[in-house]
């Protein structure tokens, strides 16, 4: 890394505790982060499977929208609020209830994605929504929102503030002893719950595949809330290096890599993103093209492989059986819960079907791949009993 | 015996002509677990800085050098099973291959531990 680049590096208000906690900094989406610390990516992967991982994503995009006037009625602010963001995704933003939150995608005009991003609805505040989106384009993220906008809402960034998120089967036991009430969450809802003298928003959420939850709070509180988790023997730090291969492993797709403007949803295999209302309507951008896709009229699909021998990364071409090449990786990595080398990449539908031989190309050498159902290692998402 | 280092962080330890060829704990140290080695074909002929072998770990690969020419004699095969070998004992039982140097003049041009130790500062 060259002086010019470190100099122009953001760094994060916890940037002291990464690095006294042994955080090996690297340059991450404009910022410096730890890649990993002196256990190792390993080490912290399976620490995250089986008690609960502490990661740093301050440099996401948490933001409010919030609306300027009030309409003196509740269900109208929330409506009035949806219609700001709802034509800018493909989900069911309207009907959300209070508290819920929504993984949607932000789409172009020809049905290409892109972000992907959480939409949450205000338990409290029927005019504002909690809304996050991806580190490397923010910006163009905000604008977007900021532009959709204009004098009906006002759009609060929150990417100054920090953003931990705690995984794992013990986040909520160990969350709980802090912020009594965060149990009551279920899945996909966020509240506020005040700690010390502030309030924090508590999403249970996150890309790991496990429970947990995302915890938003100021500069000044963080690093307090910081050591006060880590004091938990059951918490570990865990760096961007686990957070890849967790999140893999979970079959979740990242923008820039699994997600761009060319893809669309339904090649990606994120059809659930797109609510039923929405289809029905077709009112979200390039739902023409959306809609012959989910008919079946698509030329490429997202493949969950199993990779046999070396890790096949982003950029090893995907080959049939009879070795013509069909597609391209765009996640690889080694899975350390499975022992296996795991990717993700598009071919031909057919190509993609669970079961399908297939092979890949490491360094010039062929390597038999299958097409297995995604994710490779079950979800641990806490679902509330009915 | 002698050991000598390559900037890339290769040690080759030579006996009569046969060299040892591994990567340096530092290097294992810093590429963190490693997941996967792929090792040279045995009777392969290499070129002084000829990619020889691949070191991946969970992160990404690395292409690992020869640090002087000559030929494969030797692969360690635990390796292939064991990857990990590579990061609890890189410079003993993590060896990664031998190899018959062709020209005993190339080994002088390497880095004495000195040399090798004030470039890992």
């Amino acid at each position: 890394m060259s002086a010019s680049e470190a100099e122009t590096l953001l760094t994060v208000p916890l940037n002291d505790q990464h690095i006294a906690a042994g955080g090996r900094m690297v340059p991450f989406s404009g910022y410096s982060l730890p890649v990993q610390y002196p256990t190792g990516i390993m080490a912290e992967h399976k620490w995250t499977r089986e008690q609960a991982g502490l990661f740093d994503v301050s440099h996401m995009g948490p933001c409010f929208l919030t609306l300027t006037g009030s309409t003196g009625d509740a269900d109208s602010d929330y409506t009035e609020i949806a219609g700001i963001v709802e034509p800018l995704v493909c989900g069911d933003i309207l009907n959300l209830k209070p508290g819920q939150i929504r993984y949607t995608l932000f789409l172009n005009e020809n049905g290409g994605v892109l972000d992907d991003l959480m939409i949450g609805r205000s338990p409290l505040h029927p005019g504002a929504l909690y809304i996050v989106v991806n580190a490397g384009i923010k910006e163009a993220d905000f604008s977007r929102l900021k532009a959709a906008a204009g004098d009906r809402a006002r759009l609060q960034r929150a990417d100054d503030n920090v953003l931990l998120a705690l995984q794992g089967p013990k986040a909520a036991e160990i969350l709980s002893k802090l912020v009594p009430g965060v149990s009551e969450l279920s899945f996909m809802t966020y509240s506020t719950f005040p700690w010390g003298d502030e309030d924090l928003t508590i999403s249970r959420c996150g890309y790991t595949g496990e429970d947990g939850f995302e915890i938003l709070c100021s500069p000044q509180q963080a690093p307090r809330l910081w050591e006060t988790l880590l004091s938990d023997e059951r918490v570990k730090p865990i760096g961007l290096g686990a957070r890849d291969s967790l999140r893999l492993e979970a079959g979740l797709p990242l923008y820039g890599h699994d997600l761009d403007e060319t893809i669309s949803p339904i090649e990606a295999d994120l059809g659930f993103a797109v609510s039923k209302r929405r289809r029905e309507a077709a009112d979200f951008p390039g739902a023409q093209r959306i809609l012959a896709e989910r008919e079946g009229k698509l030329s490429r699909k997202r493949v969950a492989l199993i990779v046999e021998g070396a890790p096949a990364r982003e950029g090893a071409e995907i080959l049939d059986a009879a070795g013509n090449a069909i597609g391209v990786v765009t996640s690889g990595g080694f899975a350390p819960t499975l022992g296996k080398a795991i990717a993700l990449g598009f071919v031909p539908p057919e190509h993609a079907a669970i079961g399908s031989k297939l092979q890949v190309s490491v360094r010039g050498r062929l390597q038999p791949a299958e097409a297995v159902a995604a994710p490779f290692v079950p979800h641990n998402y806490f679902r509330k009993p009915a | 015996m002698t050991t000598k280092f390559t900037p890339d962080h290769e040690y080759i330890r030579v006996e009569g002509d046969i060299g040892t060829v591994g990567i340096t704990d530092y290097a294992q140290e810093q590429l963190g677990d490693i997941v996967f080695v792929e090792l040279p074909a045995i009777g392969k002929v290499l070129k002084k800085g000829d990619e020889a072998a691949v070191v991946e770990s969970v992160k990404a690969a690395s292409e690992i050098y020869a640090p002087v020419s000559g030929e494969v004699v030797e692969v360690n095969v635990v390796l292939t099973n064991s990857p990990g070998t590579l990061n609890t004992a890189s410079e003993g039982e993590g060896w990664m291959f031998k190899i018959r140097v062709a020209n005993s003049a190339e080994i002088e041009t390497l880095l004495d531990a000195d040399g090798y130790a004030d470039l890992t500062l």
